[in-house]
């Protein structure tokens, strides 16, 4: 199934890239598209240190992806 | 309301919508740039956010002061872009009967947006540029 991932501050500095489209295989979970995020952006923090919204929502690594989903990688916020 | 925008801020602005004839108190918190971090002076600053996450978070922190303290109303605006030093980045302003509701949501309201609103802010120095923000400190699904 296709995600897209956003990118957003240091992260999209690291990857060099604000949105890419991952390939995730069927039942994947949040925390098995950071991993495959890890891979294809090594500069990116370690996989399980990586916090994910969905749609706009946070969500912890187990949360089931959907098909069409957009996942944020969330940098430590710094508003304010 | 819940404002996300590239324009100056006014804190009168923020006060106005919060003005309300049961209201005894209005407290207004101005974050401001500040012109050093750890004795090293900044030249200016940048923010982006996620939106309209940023501001669906915003919009939750508004909530949980509500539904922690009675306040007649709140207001939160954030800035993006470019600020020089000096600049407001933020405007809180919230109004109660009495002043210790107020004071409380504002307080809270400013440690809940450092904690799970998606902005962000780069520091730029001579010779460098940070973005700021800890990976320890930060658990947004966590208390």
């Amino acid at each position: 199934m296709k995600i897209t991932i956003r990118l957003f501050a240091a992260y999209r500095e690291a990857a060099g890239v604000g949105r890419a489209v991952m390939d995730a295989p069927g039942g994947a979970t949040v925390g098995d598209l950071a991993r495959l995020a890890k891979e294809r952006f090594p500069a990116l923090p370690d996989a399980e240190r990586i916090v994910i919204a969905v749609n706009g929502e946070y969500q912890d690594h187990a949360f089931p992806l959907s098909d069409g989903d957009e996942a944020a990688l969330i940098p430590p916020v710094s508003g304010g | 309301m819940i404002r996300i925008t590239n324009d100056p801020l006014d804190a009168a602005l923020a006060v106005s919508q919060v003005e309300s004839p049961a209201a005894g108190a209005v407290a207004v918190f101005v974050g401001v740039t500040r012109n050093n971090t750890a004795g090293r002076k900044v030249l200016f600053l940048e923010y982006e956010a996620y939106r309209p996450m940023a501001d669906d978070q915003l919009r939750r922190v508004a909530d949980e002061m509500r539904e922690r303290w009675d306040l007649q109303g709140v207001a939160i605006h954030h800035r993006l872009g470019r600020l020089e030093i000096g600049e407001a980045s933020l405007v809180v302003a919230a109004s109660s009967a009495h002043r210790r509701a107020a004071f409380e949501a504002c307080h809270f309201s400013i440690d809940r947006i450092k904690q799970i609103v998606p902005i962000w802010k780069k520091e730029f120095f001579e010779g460098g540029e940070v973005w700021v923000g800890s990976q320890e400190d930060f658990d947004p699904l966590g208390g």
